[in-house]
Order: C-alpha cells, then structure tokens, then sequence
C-alpha cells in the first residue's frame, strides 16, 4: 500500500534523522570532553578555582573579629573592679592585656598593638556599690566596620557581667540605674560567622565562573582558531554545537557545586536548613542561566579577550558587587537595588542563602526559581538564535 | 549555457561588507556570473582581497549574498544553505583542526559528523593515509604537526567522505613545494577516481594551469576566464626569452626590460635568461628593443598562464597607466641616481656583512638548525629557501637577533651578534611576514614612531622620513590610518619603516606571500635597486621562481644546509647539467629528495650495524 509505506519512509527518516542527531551530539560532546580533559588551564579554572577560593574566603577573608587585643586599664584592683573585665578573658573574639597605666594604653592603641581600650576607673567599686558605676570603653575607629564589631562584643560582654553582679549583690536595684540587661539574638546566622554567609555566595560566583566565563571562552575560542568554519560546512546544526558545549561544562558546574557544598558542610559546618533538593533544583536553573549567558556573550563578540572581558563585567562583577554577595542589596540606594535584581545571580544568591541558613520559605523558593526558569529560557534561546552557521 | 551539467551556477551576485573601523562599505564582489562545469577541477585566481574566498564561502553558505542567486548542486545557497552543507566538502584556507586533539581524533569527528559508517571508515582512513603520510602520526596533536601536514590533515579531515563538491580555499599557502606537489596529486587522483567537481583557490599561477577552468578575479571581479591554453592566448605571439651572453645576473637585464613600459609588459629572470612579453605594438626586431636587449639574443616562446595573467592585468590597469608607470620608474630611479655614484651594481664591494659558521639552535633536544655556515657580501640578494620546518625562519630570527645561538658564530654588519646584539640591531631593518605596525596609528605616525624608537629626532628624522616617503610613493596618505592601507601599500610602508635608520642590511621575511605577480614584479624591481644602493637584503621566500632574484640562495632542510651558491650552481649541485636551462622548482625537490634519501639510507646502515 503507497501510503502505508510513506507513513514508514517518513518514520524510518526521522528515526534516522534522530540518530544522526545523537550521533553528531555525541561525536562533538566527545571532543568537547578530550578538549577540556588536556587545557589543564581550563579544567583547573573549572575545578581547582572553586577549592581555593573556598579556602580563601573560609579563612582568609573572614570578616569575623577573633581574638581583637583589647587594653584593659585597672585603676581599680579590687576584687569587684576585677570581676567586672573577667568576662573578656572569656570571650572567644578578645584577648585582654592587663595594664595599670593610661598612657601605656594610649601608646599601645596609637602603635595599633590594641584595638581598644577598657578602662575601669579609681571610683568603680565606690559608684557599684552606689548604684551607678561605669566603665569606659574606647575603639581604634580607623576600620569603621571592624571597630563597631568590637564596640558590640565590648559593651555585651561587659553589660553581662555588669548584670550579673548586680543580681548577686542582692537584686535589690531591680529595674534601678545602670544595670542594662542587653539580650542580643541574630537570627539564621546564629553564630554571627561571615563563612556562613560567604558560602552560599561563594557557590553563587563559582556557577558563574564556569558557567559564564569559561563557556564564553571556549566557544569564542572557536570563533577566533577559526575551528567553526570547517565544522559549519558539515551536516551539524547549530543546537548541536551549543548542547555540545553546554553538557561538558553542565558536568564541571556540577562536580564544582558539589566541592562546594562539601566544603561548605564539612569544613565550615554552614547547615542547611531547607532542601538538598531544591538546592539542587534551584543551582540546575542557575547554571543554565550562566551557560546561557556565556554562549550568548561568546557568540556575539566571536573574540576571546571581548568575551572575557565581557563575561567579567556582566556576570562576575554583578556578583560580587551587586548580588548581595559583599553588600546587602536592603542597605543600597533604590536604583542600585533594582539594577541588582536585574541580574539573576542576585535572585540565586538570595535564594540559596535562605535555603542553607533558614529553610525552604516556599514563596520566595517558587517566585526566584520562576524567575531563574524564565532566564534560562531567555539566554538559550537568545545564544540559539545569535548562533547561526554563517560568517556575516 | 548547460545548467544540467554545472556543478555551480551564479548570476548576478553581489556581496559588501561594512568595515566596522571606518563604517565604509567595502565591495567584495560585484556582478559575478559563473557556471563551473560538473567533474571538472576549476581554479579561482588573483592577488589577496580579489574576493576568492568570499566566493567560496558564499558557495558554501557561510554567507549570504546581497543580490543575485547562488546555486550549488541544484540547491538555492540563500535558501537551503544546509543541503549544500550535508552534501559539500569545504576547506577553509586557515583549517580548523583542533590543535590539541590528535590526527585520529580529528578524523574520527568529521568522520562522525558526516556520518561515515564505520566499514568504510576502514578503507577510506587507509587510502586518506597512504595518500598523505600521516599514517605514522596518527597518535600525535594536530598542534603538534609542520605546517605542510596539517594542511594535509585537513584535506583528509574535508575528504573522510566523498562529496559531490570539494571547495578548498587557497590549500597550498605557506606550503612548501614537496608538500604542493603531493597534494595536488591527491586532489587530482581523487577527481579521477570519483569524478569530484573541485574548485580551488590559488595564488600560483602554476597551479591553476592544472586546472580545466580557470577565473581570473580582480578587485571583485571576473576579469577574465577559460581553459588556461584560452587564457595563454592573450599573450600569444608575444613571449620571448633573451638568451643572455654575459654571466652577470639575469635580473639586471630584467630590471632593464621591465623599465621599458612602453615597449614591454612584463619581464621575469628565468632559467638564468630573460622571459619578456612585449606590448601589441612592439615588433621584436624593434632597434629600440634591440638597443636595450644589449646584444642578448631573442627567441620566441610559448606563453604560459601567467604571461596571459600579466597581459589582462596590464590592460585592466590600462586606465590608470600612468600610475603603474610612475610607480615603476620611482622604483627604478632610485637605482639610476645610486648607479651614478657608486657605479654598476655587478662591482659590489667584497665587504662580508653577514658571517655565519658552524651556527647551531637547539630547541631542547631538537636541533632546529645544525651547524650552518654561510658568509654574505655587501649589496647582495641572498634567499634563505626550504621547506617549512627547515630551520629558515630560526635562521632567519638569528640573523636579525631575535634569537640567540646555542653555539657557533655570528657576526651581523662587522659586530658580533652574541655579545653585541643591541649595536648590531641599529645596524639592520627587519620586514616581517606579518604587518606589524600599528593599525591604527597614521601612515605618518607610525613613520615618526620607529624613527624614534630607531634614535632618530629632529632634523634628521625629518629628512628620512621625507627620503623614504618619497621612495615608496606615501605621499597623500600620511594622515591615512595604516590599518586601512591596501595590501601593497602596507608592505611598501613596512619596507619604508624598515630602512628609516638606513641599515645596511634588510631583511625580509616572506614578502612576497599572499601577492598577486603585478605586485610581486613591483617588489623585486624595489629590492633590485635597493640592493644597488649598497644594501645587503636576506630574504625567505616560498615562490621558487622568485629565487632567480637572488644573487646567492641556501637551501635548507630539518635544519640542514642542503646547497649553497648562485641558482646556477644551486641547479649544478641538484646534478643538472651547467648548460640546460634552470628550474629552480626542480632544483629544490631534487635537492630535498636527495637529502632525505640519503638519510633514510644511513638510518638503514645504522641499523643493519
């Protein structure tokens, strides 16, 4: 019968169109695997980049203040005098130095020896006992966000010991002058440690490094070796040549997001309050949005120095910069907030922040991952369109 | 014409693109009409910017033409550019291959994109690998090849299957003659075997007379095309040889004849005589001709493709004769005015410039160039020739002390070049392959920068640039941004910015490439009067007609001094007779050939030992 046997012809071609497709698919992802397995400069930017850069930020770039010299100054050495500075001997993040003269102090504060000065007057057990002594507390300002830290940890740790004398000595200023009960909580960061805020973000510029900043250069590689012009007059389609691509670096991002979500747990102890999955499922979207962009820079420059310096300056930049990452996006100008949010690294940063260290807030998990949907979708389809198999 | 049996078919096709620094449109190709017969190899030739690849890209449908129809195989290039693709082979002129995959590797992808089944992978690899000889290689990075095998690496990359069209983009640029040789019988051979239709682009002429059709594009045009016997023809009657009496070079009878334009069209050193074409209107018992011809005796001679070539590209230049005059005789004056003080140029001093002995680079363990030794006399034309690999261009980069020797002499214009670099470097130019000046900057700009970075300032920078602005004809585009210059006018301004600080040597590496012979021609009458100033000029070249040129040649091989002396005794050592007529081609494969085998013997004798 004619038509049946046209139904099957038709059949047989797009069957065998399909295996072409996998065929070519598979031959161009294979080079794209033996290319990456030997320019050890990419694989290393791939793999080794993310540890060290966790290992910097982890250690190096804490913006913790541990064990600060703090000047404790004692005009008064009485037994309550001592009482009052022995809870900064027992603060993790000071390190008192007991001296007895001001000007010592105030030597070793202008050499930068100390970060501060404590000082607890001739007067202090008098005025105690009266009901309203004082400390006073002096700060190297020249680091303003450093000294405030250290401003915090002084007056808490001070103000608890302070009330818990007053309680021993009886309770009976209840309510009465001076005695502060300062009770400071911080939520979702408990421990108040800047790794555990720096990691999430860390994952965030990690995804963008190989998502967006290798892909835009070895495509754009291709551009400039001229390596397209022969492999354009073949029977290769151009959807092939950007799955080809995106599948090796897909599987980098991925062995990278795992290094650091290892890291992040084992070494940092930085928990992870909501989902594993929509962990997964959200960093998925947002390595596809940075191939996307990374495929799309390279094939619109078609030279790698534009597209590194591209991909730096839409992808890495905003990052750091403008993520949420260094600055919280709540603390900037207007226009500044809304420039952020227009990058989607600054819905994923925000995204993966709240699921490690606070839980699966369903809302903001359904609006960013739709959000990271939609860019995904944009930038692949805008690379497909922008990569044609012509030279004009 | 038969549309049934062309494998291609353009009317009216059109193509410009706009250049992105100037934002000017630039016409690549205007009002093409072509119809390349089925089974047939067919040879695009002309200078670099002709529009040869831009055609052979638009064939392959890599781009799109502005107007007018492409159509390849039956199938419309605007419309279906990817049937084309499935069903063409294409190698571009910078081939792809993928540097840090191997021989292997590369194969099997463009193998696997075309499709090739797996049982015929088998014959097909082994007939792509006995007809390039890269069986031994198949393990090593494409990056890791000479330039010559990579080239065939990427023909057999374009022939993993058999197309019903073969595009291959000028595939012997910067390929050694041996290699030319070997690929074009591949290419032949595969036309016979399975009635290919090839389209090739070339610069040499040579090659296109292998051709059955030949076009011959010019600044976007066809300016002519036919069997290359039809294109010949132009010239017919009109080619002659001067059999010269005297054993000085052949090229100062040449410089004689070429100044001649009023008599005649072109005039190239051959086979130690003179090859002339004369002009429609000169007869050549002319006495005029016969006065300068000075006693050297004519005889008639069939034309070749390129005395065909030359006579088309005169008459098209006829509008702007004037011009080509002018500038021919600007490059010829500067000889007459330095004849007259220092006398002929066959009485070059016997000053030795360049003393090479037992010169040795070592790349780690391999040995680039092995005790070499040759010495250079002032106001010689000495060609370094080899194939690629040879140790030409380490030679070269030591010369000019880009380089240092691992052990041996070198003395550079009477300065030891390995303990005197920097005085030695004041005292050459150098012209290299590349255009390497600053694009960007002005003509004039960049003329004021080299001076400076020569030590020139004032006055004296003023006067040389003003002497050699002159000399190459930059007057008018000093304010022109260099990048923008034509081809030729790019190299003159290079040459121009080479011998601001008149050194006494120059030295140029590959000139000559990538240009068309009405350019080429231009040249050598430049480097001829030139070196009858008294300027020593090294130079590398691929066109081994072009080492007639030459006082002296050395030719080279794996980094081996293989012959050394004037042509003649080049053609001598390749164990030709004195007296037949030279070939320089002839006398390179010779001498490789001889070398290699030799080697290949006593590798055998050491392993029988």
């Amino acid at each position: 019968m004619p038509e049946n046997s046209i139904a099957t012809a038709q059949v047989d071609i797009s069957q065998h169109s399909f295996r072409a497709f996998m065929r070519r698919l598979f031959a161009l992802t294979r080079k794209e695997v033996r290319q990456l397995l030997r320019d050890k400069s990419n694989l290393s930017i791939g793999l080794l980049l993310p540890v060290i850069l966790m290992l910097i930020f982890g250690y190096g770039l804490s913006l913790d203040v541990k064990n600060a010299p703090i000047a404790v100054v004692m005009d008064d050495a009485s037994p309550t005098a001592m009482e009052a500075v022995v809870g900064l001997q027992l603060s993790p993040f000071l390190s008192p130095l007991m001296l007895t003269s001001m000007q010592e102090a105030e030597a070793m504060m202008l050499a930068r020896e100390v970060d501060g000065i404590v000082r607890v007057p001739s007067s202090y057990s008098r005025d105690l006992a009266a009901g309203h002594a004082s400390i006073q507390v002096i700060v190297h300002g020249a680091e303003a966000s450093r000294a405030s830290i250290i401003l915090n940890y002084l007056t808490a740790t001070l103000a608890q010991q302070g009330s818990r004398s007053a309680d021993r000595l009886g309770g009976i200023s209840q309510g009465g002058l001076g005695y502060i009960n300062v009770e400071s909580r911080l939520w979702f960061n408990e421990s108040n440690t800047s790794t555990w805020y720096l990691v999430p973000g860390l994952i965030v510029l990690i995804i963008t490094l190989v998502g967006a900043f290798l892909t835009a250069l070895v495509m754009a590689r291709e551009w400039e070796r001229g390596t397209f012009e022969a492999l354009f007059v073949t029977p290769v389609k151009p959807v092939e040549i950007l799955l080809a691509k995106i599948i090796p670096y897909f599987c980098v991002g991925i062995i990278g997001l795992a290094m650091c979500l290892c890291t992040a747990r084992f070494l940092f102890g930085v928990p992870m309050e909501g989902s594993l999955i929509i962990l997964l499922f959200a960093s998925v979207l947002y390595l596809l949005v940075a191939l996307g962009i990374g495929l799309l820079i390279s094939s619109v420059t078609k030279n790698q120095f534009m597209a590194s310096q591209v991909s730096l300056l839409v992808s890495l930049l905003p990052v750091f910069m403008l993520s949420g990452f260094m600055f919280d996006l709540r603390n900037v100008p207007m226009a500044i907030n809304i420039i952020g949010h227009l990058f989607p690294a600054t819905h994923f940063m925000s995204l993966i922040k709240t699921l490690m260290l606070a839980g699966n807030v369903w809302p903001q998990i359904i609006l960013e991952c739709s959000i990271l949907i939609a860019y995904a979708v944009l930038f692949i389809s805008l690379a497909r369109v922008v990569t044609r198999k012509r030279l004009d | 014409m038969n549309t049934a049996g062309s494998a291609v078919q353009i009317e009216g096709l059109h193509k410009q693109f706009l250049d992105k620094e100037s934002g000017r449109k630039i016409v690549a190709l205007r009002d093409i009409n072509l119809a390349i017969p089925a089974g047939t190899i067919s040879a695009f030739v002309g200078p670099d910017g002709a529009g040869k690849t831009t055609l052979l890209r638009l064939m392959a449908g890599l781009l799109r033409a502005d107007t007018g129809s492409v159509e390849v195989l039956g199938v419309d290039a605007r419309r279906d550019p990817q049937q084309i693709q499935d069903r063409i082979s294409y190698m571009p002129q910078r081939f792809g291959l993928y540097e840090d995959l191997s021989v292997q590797e590369n194969l099997d992808l463009y193998a696997d994109l075309h499709g090739v089944a797996a049982q015929d992978r088998v014959k097909r690899y082994a007939r792509l690998m006995e007809m390039t000889g890269l069986a031994k290689f198949t393990a090593r990075p494409a990056g890791k090849l000479s330039g010559g095998m990579k080239q065939k690496l990427g023909l057999a990359c374009t022939l993993v299957r058999s197309p019903e069209l073969l595009l291959l983009d000028e595939p012997t640029v910067g390929v050694d003659p041996l290699s030319r040789v070997e690929l074009w019988e591949i290419v032949e051979q595969l036309r016979q075997d399975e009635h290919l239709t090839v389209i090739i682009s070339t610069a040499y002429l040579d090659e296109a007379e292998r051709c059955a059709q030949v076009y011959v594009l010019h600044e976007g045009e066809v300016l002519a095309h036919g069997t290359p016997q039809a294109l010949s023809d132009h010239a017919r009657g009109r080619c002659f040889m001067a059999l010269q009496q005297s054993r000085q070079p052949s090229r100062v009878l040449q410089a004689k004849l070429l100044d001649n334009t009023d008599m005649i069209i072109d005039a190239v050193p051959q086979g130690g005589d003179v090859r002339f074409i004369l002009n429609e209107h000169t007869q050549s018992d002319a006495p005029a001709l016969q006065e300068v011809l000075d006693g050297a005796r004519v005889e008639a001679v069939k034309p070749r493709l390129e005395d065909g070539f030359m006579v088309l590209m005169r008459a098209k230049l006829h509008q702007d004769k004037a011009a080509v005059e002018a500038s021919l005789a600007a490059a010829a004056s500067l000889s007459n005015s330095s004849a007259n003080a220092q006398g002929p140029a066959s009485d070059t001093s016997d000053e030795v410039m360049i003393e090479v002995r037992d010169l040795v680079r070592k790349f780690g363990d391999f040995i680039a160039v092995n005790s070499t030794s040759f010495a250079v006399k002032r106001g010689e034309i000495f060609g370094l020739l080899g194939p690629n690999g040879a140790g030409k261009t380490t030679t070269f980069r030591m010369l000019c002390g880009l380089l240092p020797a691992t052990s041996g002499f070198l003395q550079v214009a009477g300065v030891n070049l390995r303990t005197a670099r920097a005085d030695a470097r004041r005292r050459i130019g150098y012209v290299s392959q590349k255009f390497s000046l600053y694009g960007n900057l002005s003509v004039m700009e960049n003329l004021e920068f080299f001076g400076g970075a020569y030590g020139l300032r004032g006055k004296r920078l003023r006067q040389r640039i003003a002497t050699v602005t002159e000399q190459f004809e930059l007057h008018g585009l000093e304010r022109t941004p260099s990048g923008h210059l034509p081809g030729g006018f790019k190299q003159r301004l290079a040459m121009a910015v080479g011998l601001l600080h008149e050194p006494d040597i120059l030295f140029l590496d590959e000139p000559t490439s990538g240009t068309d012979p009405l350019a080429r021609r231009e040249f050598w009458r430049r480097i001829t009067a030139l070196a009858n100033t008294g300027v020593t000029i090294i130079i590398t070249t691929h066109f081994l007609d072009e080492a007639e040129y030459c006082d002296r040649i050395v030719i080279q091989d794996a980094g081996e001094l293989k012959a050394l002396g004037t042509p003649r005794e080049v053609w001598v050592q390749a164990g030709h007779s004195a007296s037949s007529p030279l070939n320089m081609e002839k006398a390179f494969i010779d001498i490789v050939n001889q070398a290699r085998q030799a080697a290949a013997r006593s590798e055998q004798e050491v392993a029988h030992a």
